[in-house]
């Protein structure tokens, strides 16, 4: 028995000896066929592969889509393409790069600042790729080119379509800007899967619009299969399959009425969002001052770059989205309505204010902005000549954890959704964001201030207009939005983009009511943008706020005159008009502009008299009667 | 202190096989030269992704060299079960990705359980003919056939061609190895070409065309037949002597497609010529002399038939790849052994080889 074991061990040895053999045979045979194989490619055929190498014949070329254009929501268009011959250059051709462009400059009006971008480009990419020398050539210098091409080897001269914003700075912040692909982009094109979509694809939407509406606009990219020589240039087509053009947007501004709005700005920095309170279609978003996008597009030149990234002014910063302030008194109407929603305050509630208000258990009074106070004080009278002294003690009775709830029902910090990048949160403080934040417990001083929103709490100048858009349209939530319609090009189709809005709130119809009256009385004699409502033929509500710079000593008085300029407070006004069937709501900030009713409400009044009676108000008059309203 | 970095070098370098190293490492570095320059020239990225690769993958060689043969043979059925109920997996909620039903996604990753069965495969049926050593009779092989049969079958289906046959491949080297009689060969193999009229049926519409395409590339220039044109157009440009490192127009011109992974040796061919060819061969043959070597000394019937189907498995990688580059076989998406880009395939390449290093530095303690 062991004995056969053992012969078979030995047997199936031996065959697996045998069979390993034939393998080591096979494996000889067969790399010896890939050897010849290699030796006729390489060898014997090699002229033939030679010769069609050299003259390599097929390639696929990318085909770029046209990107959609923007419109507004009149159909005047915002941003365009438009058709360009530009100077190109493959710099693996070209033997010695730096003397064909010193015999190009006379020919092309070649300038130190391409030959710097170029440079630029050279370092980014590879040698066979073909580079822009210089864009938009003009007719005499394209027929120059042509003329003396046969001593350029290497250059061609290529139709592109460009970007254009024939607007130029107007609506800069919301529309964007489309700008040269770079690495980051790179990144981002990858992770999503288009890398071959952007193959020939030089530019890419980087804010605005442009930039988070780029999958809509950039289309889908075509190919042509052409026969090229050896030089790289395309002999003859052999294939084609057309692009997709990218779908044009029209958008919800109206660009007459924002050509309005950033004018009534002229020389003053800050910010305006207008929205159809019923929709969340934005009307009109101002930051100011803007920028020129065009300088974008093809690489901003280091000079505009300083000018513009350097500026005290900071043209670039998105402030309707990105600029977190105080909104002080602005937020009177909703603390207003959640005083009678919770039940700690009744319309007739009446308050004897001194003109100050003393915490228990703190020396320290907390002061109202009229010295000496306003007398008797009911709810109405709180917003319509903006009372602190009345807040202070309802914030101390509501608390602010039950100020935190209410609020964030209007979107205070939270990013609105608007359809656009960047957006901030502001914040709407409460004990667990101080404990979070701070490790401190909130302190009962902590919610008085907040109480006439100040101390933590900020919101940008959207979130303030998306709540008042809110409050005028009876209490349904809206997202705010820049895009109306996506025309579709491929199956000429429109679609309306109207994003999802959450549950209606229900407070009481009788208390909103209430505080729109209020709202209505502050633009009304006695109230405290009672100038700016002088003379409309519709009446209009709003609410004033002054957010403070500057924090001021106990004591110490408040002098406009005596204070640099970028110390001065801010001016905000948060308003709706008409009155009865709003049809348009905004909230607008005056960076360091002093007193909302003088310097923030008069610009509210153009934007309304221009949206509802297409006219703008009479010249201003001075605004000395105006007082010192908060 | 001598002693100590011996101590630390003979722990290191105690299980693993010394020419077999050497030549992996040549060929991989090879590989990185290559895929710096087909992926531009520029970036580091892709070569440096490769470096990355290979390191885990050596990683994961060094431990599976440590894992003594006997181990393994345990693992034999565990793992086999384990890839095919992951196949069964991939048939029933596979992702698709590319048309085709490969990946497996298991909540916290993603898996090509086929990978699995590169290793699997040959590991059960060796270990399945080591335990009937006692003589082998005709139902043993039927079972076998039965065992390589219905993960080929269901990689096959997903549809991946390429790795169907390399696993089939792999568990056929086995019974081969084994002893399965030549007349059952040349039969089954003369019913195969009986049945390939029916399998031509049963192929999908793009395999269709790849072997039509590889039977007259000028039909199809601009879709299936481009790679193969390309291809041939770069590597017999190249010359004797290459176009030079970085220097070859048809890769850098973006003529060849896939260049980093499937195509690599056409960019290989087209920059290092004939002279690159030939040593990329030789030091195929080495490690396939080596394999085979390793194979031939094994001291039991399960290490024997796994290293040698091992090896062959790799011959064939390397020939199916090369050739379907060179122009004489289908293009089927198959990776060169340890040159192209990919973390995949270096990784089951490399456990591969941990197993051969692990039969060839185990032998003396088994030995009876």
């Amino acid at each position: 028995m062991i004995g056969q074991t053992l012969r078979n061990r030995e047997a199936e040895l031996s065959v697996f000896r045998r069979r390993v053999a034939f393998s080591a045979v096979v494996t000889l045979i067969l790399f010896g066929i890939l050897a010849s194989r290699f030796l006729y490619l390489q060898v014997m055929k090699r002229e033939h592969y030679h010769t069609l190498a050299e003259a390599n014949r097929i390639s696929v070329v990318p085909v770029v889509p046209n990107r959609g254009i923007i419109t507004d929501r009149n159909g005047v268009v915002l941003a365009a393409n438009y058709s360009a011959y530009t100077l190109e250059v493959t710099p693996s051709k070209v033997p010695n790069l730096e003397r064909a462009l010193d015999e190009l400059e006379p020919v092309v009006d070649l300038q130190a600042k391409d030959r710097r971008r170029l440079k630029r480009l050279m370092e980014e990419s590879k040698n066979f790729e073909s580079l822009p020398v210089k864009n938009r050539l003009t007719e005499t210098e394209v027929a120059r080119f042509a003329a003396h091409r046969f001593r350029f080897p290497g250059f061609e001269i290529r139709a592109r379509l460009f970007r254009q914003y024939p607007h130029g700075e107007l609506a800069s912040h919301a529309i964007g800007y489309i700008g040269r692909i770079n690495d980051a982009d790179l990144k981002r094109i990858e992770a999503a899967e288009q890398t071959v979509n952007y193959k020939g694809t030089d530019h890419i939407g980087k804010l605005g619009v442009e930039g988070s509406y780029e999958h809509e606009l950039h289309g889908k990219t075509g190919s042509e299969q052409v026969e090229i020589d050896s030089g790289g240039r395309a002999i003859r087509s052999l294939a084609r399959s057309e692009p997709i053009s990218g779908n044009n947007l029209a958008l919800s501004l109206d660009i007459k009425l924002q050509k309005v709005a950033e004018e009534a700005f002229t020389g003053r920095r800050g910010a305006l969002v207008a929205l159809d309170p019923s929709t969340g279609e934005i009307l009109a978003l101002v930051s100011m001052p803007g920028f020129d996008p065009n300088l974008f597009i093809d690489g901003i030149d280091p000079v505009n770059w300083d000018l513009l990234n350097n500026s005290p002014a900071k043209p670039l910063n998105n402030r309707a989205l990105r600029g977190q302030y105080p909104p002080g008194s602005t937020i009177k109407p909703f603390m207003a309505l959640l005083a009678l929603d919770s039940g700690k305050r009744t319309p007739d509630f009446t308050i004897a204010d001194p003109g100050h208000w003393m915490l228990a258990g703190v020396q320290r009074p907390f002061r109202d902005w009229k010295p000496g106070g306003h007398g008797m004080v009911n709810l109405h009278r709180s917003v319509v000549v903006s009372c602190d002294t009345y807040y202070y003690g309802l914030a101390n009775d509501v608390g602010i954890d039950a100020i935190h709830r209410f609020m964030v029902q209007f979107g205070f910090g939270s990013k609105t959704g608007i359809d656009i990048d960047g957006e901030m949160p502001g914040l709407q403080p409460s004990q667990d964001w101080k404990m979070k934040r701070f490790k401190q417990k909130w302190y009962a001083g902590d919610t008085i201030s907040v109480g006439i929103g100040q101390g933590y709490w900020l919101a940008t100048p959207l979130q303030l207009a998306t709540a008042t858009a809110i409050l005028a349209n009876g209490g349904r939530p809206v997202v705010p939005h820049l895009l109306r319609e996506v025309h579709d090009v491929k199956t000429g189709e429109k679609r309306i983009f109207a994003p999802k809005t959450r549950e209606p709130m229900n407070f009481k119809p009788e208390h909103l009511a209430l505080v729109r009256a209020a709202m209505v009385d502050v633009t009304q004699p006695g109230g405290t943008a009672a100038a700016s409502a002088a003379g409309a033929l519709y009446k209009f509500g709003g609410k004033t706020g002054t957010a403070q710079v500057i924090g001021m000593k106990a004591g110490e008085k408040y002098d406009e005159k005596k204070i640099r300029e970028e110390h001065r407070d801010h001016a905000l006004f948060v308003a709706y008009a008409p009155a009865d069937q709003p049809k348009i709501a905004l909230a607008l900030l005056v960076e360091n502009g002093g007193h909302g009713g003088a310097a923030a409400a008069p610009i509210a009044r153009e934007v309304f008299d221009y949206y509802l009676t297409g006219k703008l108000p009479g010249p201003r008059k001075p605004t000395v009667n105006d007082g010192p309203a908060d | 202190m001598v002693r100590l970095i011996n101590t630390v070098f003979n722990l290191v370098a105690r299980r693993l096989d010394g020419p077999l190293s050497i030549v992996i490492v040549v060929l991989v570095s090879l590989g990185l030269v290559v895929i710096y320059s087909a992926s531009g020239g520029t970036s580091f990225d892709r070569a440096m992704g490769q470096l990355r690769n290979f390191l885990v993958a050596i990683t994961a060689m060094w431990i599976v060299a440590n894992v003594p043969p006997q181990t393994l043979m345990r693992l034999a059925l565990p793992i086999y079960i384990g890839g095919l109920v992951l196949l069964i997996g991939v048939a029933l909620f596979g992702e698709i990705r590319n048309g085709a039903r490969r990946w497996l996604n298991l909540g916290f990753t993603t898996i090509q359980p086929s990978e699995i069965m590169k290793i699997g495969m040959p590991m059960l049926l060796a270990w399945y003919f080591h335990r009937k050593e006692e003589g082998l009779r005709a139902l043993d092989y039927a079972i076998a056939a039965l065992i390589l049969a219905i993960p080929t079958g269901l990689i096959m289906r997903q549809p991946d061609l390429g790795t169907s046959i390399l696993i089939f491949a792999s568990g056929f080297f086995v019974i081969f190895l084994a002893g399965l009689s030549w007349k059952i060969i040349i039969s089954m193999g003369t019913a195969f070409l009986a049945f390939l009229p029916f399998a031509w049926g049963m192929l999908h519409e793009y395999q269709r065309q790849r072997v039509l395409t590889l039977l007259d590339p000028s039909n199809d220039p601009l879709g299936r037949g481009y790679h193969i044109i390309q291809s041939t157009i770069a590597i017999g440009s190249g010359g004797v002597f290459g176009k030079g490192w970085l220097k070859g127009t048809q890769g850098q011109l973006d003529f060849i497609p896939e260049r980093t992974t499937d195509f690599i040796l056409a960019v290989f061919g087209e920059e290092f010529g004939l002279v690159g060819v030939l040593l990329l061969l030789a030091l195929y043959i080495v490690v396939i002399g080596r394999g085979l070597m390793i194979a031939l000394n094994a001291p039991n019937t399960f290490s024997r038939l796994l290293a040698a189907a091992i090896t062959l498995t790799f011959m064939t990688y390397a020939f199916v790849n090369i050739g379907m580059v060179a122009g004489i076989l289908p293009v089927v998406g198959v990776p060169l052994p340890l040159v192209s880009y990919g973390g995949t395939s270096m990784l089951s390449m490399l456990i591969g080889f941990g197993i051969l290093m692990s039969i060839s530095t185990h032998k003396r303690l088994v030995a009876s």
